[in-house]
């Protein structure tokens, strides 16, 4: 059924142009070696050298990607296992509305939470710096590694674990040598993916950060204010490279993982 | 030569390894299992038989510890099961999906219990290799389970519960995934390891033949309650119901009212106009009382003129005859309309065969042939 008429590779371009021309515009200038955004001057890679010599977009770099790890880390930890108890659990009371509240953050305007936290960090007297930056990008990602480790959970075969009780391990061990390591794609993407939500945050940073601490979506953001550099150009292609690599990886994972089970399951319906 | 039978239930001085006491379960309003008290002795192959929802798998699930009665005891070797939880429990089953670990070797799926008890290494080494053998899987022991053919993986879920050496192996459904050849070799099989390991095992099954061929006592299940408990030739010959008599192989159901004709001698009045059927029961029934024969197709002979001397005999015309090689099922029609079923051994070739559709035959059986029932 693969049939190419002009009208399927017209649609196509069109489709692909509207969502990628600016990112590929983006990245093309940023090679420019003129100063002037809009004018070609031939191909360099001098802005990407000069990103290197910016401090401040070093440390604003080195702040972003640690507020991702430790959110991302957070998050996975904490969403795995919300995920496990709504999974697990059966019914208790108020079950619907706990996975309700687990997963309204998802559709949560960011302006919103991210005025909810700084009204509380203000509140416990919480200084603002890459630790409250932390706390929030944990608190709303973790609900996208809910989505993803619950969504695996729900076809996990339960016997695993009553196995495992069975053979004389106690619920956290069970947990730890056969759940974790059977749903552990979907804890892997669940992590990427919260890392790459954490890399891409602007809103919630801006009212979360505070003078000690400024990432860099926050810090290309006030830059682009006093006009486009190529160094933001440049800047910004790497930040596009790296979340296209989480997103694609995480992707690939769970698909890999996802094939090697059916793959499982098909050969035994064969042999069974 | 004096030979012992294996029959601790009959034994007034034998402790029961199992002992349920009155237990209930509910789950909500739904009553699983209602007021069940059981003993189960050691080195028995006990047989849970029930349609689906009977509460077989509940009770085994009590007993893995998955479960807490909601009423009554469960008690193992003496002890109150209550509030111990599953991972200290001398007890190990086999799941009907195997839950089998996809992630590890045969050698460390069964290796798994082993580890969690702390055993020294070469000691640990040694019980793998000897499961392997039990269950000739050496062969296959560096491979994952979905390498392995499904009679494979059942024995490693076999091996993998047998490997911590419980008192008590559970079975839920083990040979449900398996096609009918595998199974009765496989029945045979479980049956040996039994033998040779000594453990008591509580097998849950719905399939009568697997209950009949592998257990010692066979309990049939119907609503959360044991209907019968008796060993697998009791239960066929003698049932204490209709709803177990009808769950147990094929069966004529024959109601009528009973009549008292010697100490253990009944009629039973089944039709106007017709002669009663004779039977001999060691069950009390008041006159005129509702009361069943069971007759069994292969205990009812065919034949085409009246037997002489026959107990029970009535003629009847044949309406279908389901020839299944060895034997041959003949669905006769008698008088009120009644269709009986009638076994015969095909011990002539097929040309020569005496009767065929619409010949009127005589039906006959003798006067233990059918049991009498009450309810």
């Amino acid at each position: 059924m693969r049939r190419f008429t002009w009208f399927n590779a017209t649609s196509l371009t069109f489709g692909f142009a509207f969502l990628y021309m600016p990112m590929v515009i983006l990245i093309i200038y940023s090679f420019n070696a003129s100063k002037l955004v809009t004018v070609w001057a031939g191909f360099s890679t001098k802005w990407y050298g000069e990103l290197l010599s910016n401090q401040a977009f070093l440390d604003a770099a080195w702040v972003t990607l640690r507020v991702g790890v430790a959110s991302s880390t957070l998050a996975t930890v904490l969403g795995t296992m919300a995920a496990y108890v709504l999974v697990r659990a059966g019914r208790f009371h108020g079950r619907t509305l706990f996975s309700g509240m687990i997963y309204a953050p998802l559709v949560m305007p960011e302006v919103i939470t991210g005025l909810s936290l700084l009204l509380l960090f203000i509140g416990i007297g919480l200084d603002r710096g890459i630790f409250t930056i932390i706390l929030a990008h944990t608190t709303f990602s973790m609900c996208y590694v809910s989505v993803v480790v619950s969504s695996r959970l729900v076809s996990f075969d339960k016997s695993l674990e009553e196995a495992a009780l069975d053979l004389g391990c106690s619920p956290f061990t069970a947990f730890r040598l056969v759940t974790l390591p059977i749903i552990a794609p979907a804890v892997v993407s669940g992590w990427l993916l919260a890392f790459t939500l954490s890399l891409d945050d602007l809103v919630i940073a801006s009212f979360t950060a505070g003078p000690s601490a400024t990432t860099l979506p926050i810090k290309i953001f006030s830059a682009v204010r006093l006009g486009v550099s190529p160094e933001i150009n440049a800047l910004s292609t790497i930040m596009i490279s790296i979340v296209a690599v989480g997103v694609i990886s995480a992707s690939i994972i769970s698909k890999r993982a996802a094939i090697k089970q059916q793959q499982e399951e098909m050969a035994a319906v064969r042999s069974s | 030569m004096a030979q012992t039978v294996f029959a601790p239930w009959n034994d007034p001085q034998a402790k029961p390894l199992i002992q349920f006491k009155n237990v209930t379960k509910r789950f909500g309003d739904f009553t699983a299992i209602d007021n069940l008290s059981q003993d189960i002795y050691e080195r028995e192959f006990f047989a849970l038989l029930g349609p689906s929802g009977c509460g077989k798998t509940t009770m085994m699930r009590m007993l893995a510890g998955f479960e807490n009665p909601t009423e009554g005891q469960i008690l193992i070797a003496g002890q109150d099961m209550a509030g111990v939880p599953p991972n200290e429990r001398a007890v190990n089953m086999m799941f009907q999906s195997y839950a089998l670990f996809p992630h590890l070797t045969v050698w460390d799926n069964i290796a798994f219990g082993l580890k969690r008890m702390n055993m020294p290494k070469d000691q640990l080494n040694a019980r793998v290799e000897d499961m392997l053998r039990l269950t000739r899987l050496t062969k296959f022991a560096k491979r994952k389970p979905h390498q392995i053919s499904g009679g494979q993986r059942q024995r490693v879920a076999l091996a993998r519960s047998l490997a911590r050496a419980p008192k008590l192996l559970l079975l839920d459904e083990p040979l449900g995934a398996l096609d009918k050849k595998l199974r009765e070799e496989t029945q045979f099989e479980l049956m040996d390891i039994q033998e040779k390991t000594g453990t008591t095992f509580v097998i849950v099954t719905h399939d009568q033949e697997e209950a009949m061929t592998v257990a010692s006592r066979v309990a049939v299940m119907d609503e959360g309650r044991i209907m019968q408990v008796a060993t697998p030739a009791n239960i066929y010959e003698e049932p204490n119901s209709v709803y177990v008599a009808d769950f147990i192989g094929d069966v004529n159901i024959i109601q009528g009212k009973a009549h008292k004709t010697s100490a253990d001698g009944y009629d039973i009045a089944w039709a106007e106009g017709h002669e009663p059927f004779h039977a001999k029961t060691s069950i009390q029934l008041d006159e005129g009382q509702n009361a069943f024969i069971a007759i069994r197709p292969e205990k009812i002979s065919v034949s085409p003129d009246k037997p002489e001397g026959a107990v029970n005999a009535i003629k009847g015309q044949i309406v279908d005859i389901a020839y299944l090689g060895n034997v041959s099922t003949y669905h006769v029609r008698i008088p009120g309309g009644l269709v009986i079923k009638a076994q015969a051994a095909n011990t002539r070739r097929l040309s020569r065969r005496a009767f065929t559709w619409e010949d009127e035959v005589w039906l006959s059986w003798t006067l233990t042939g059918g049991s009498v029932l009450s309810e």
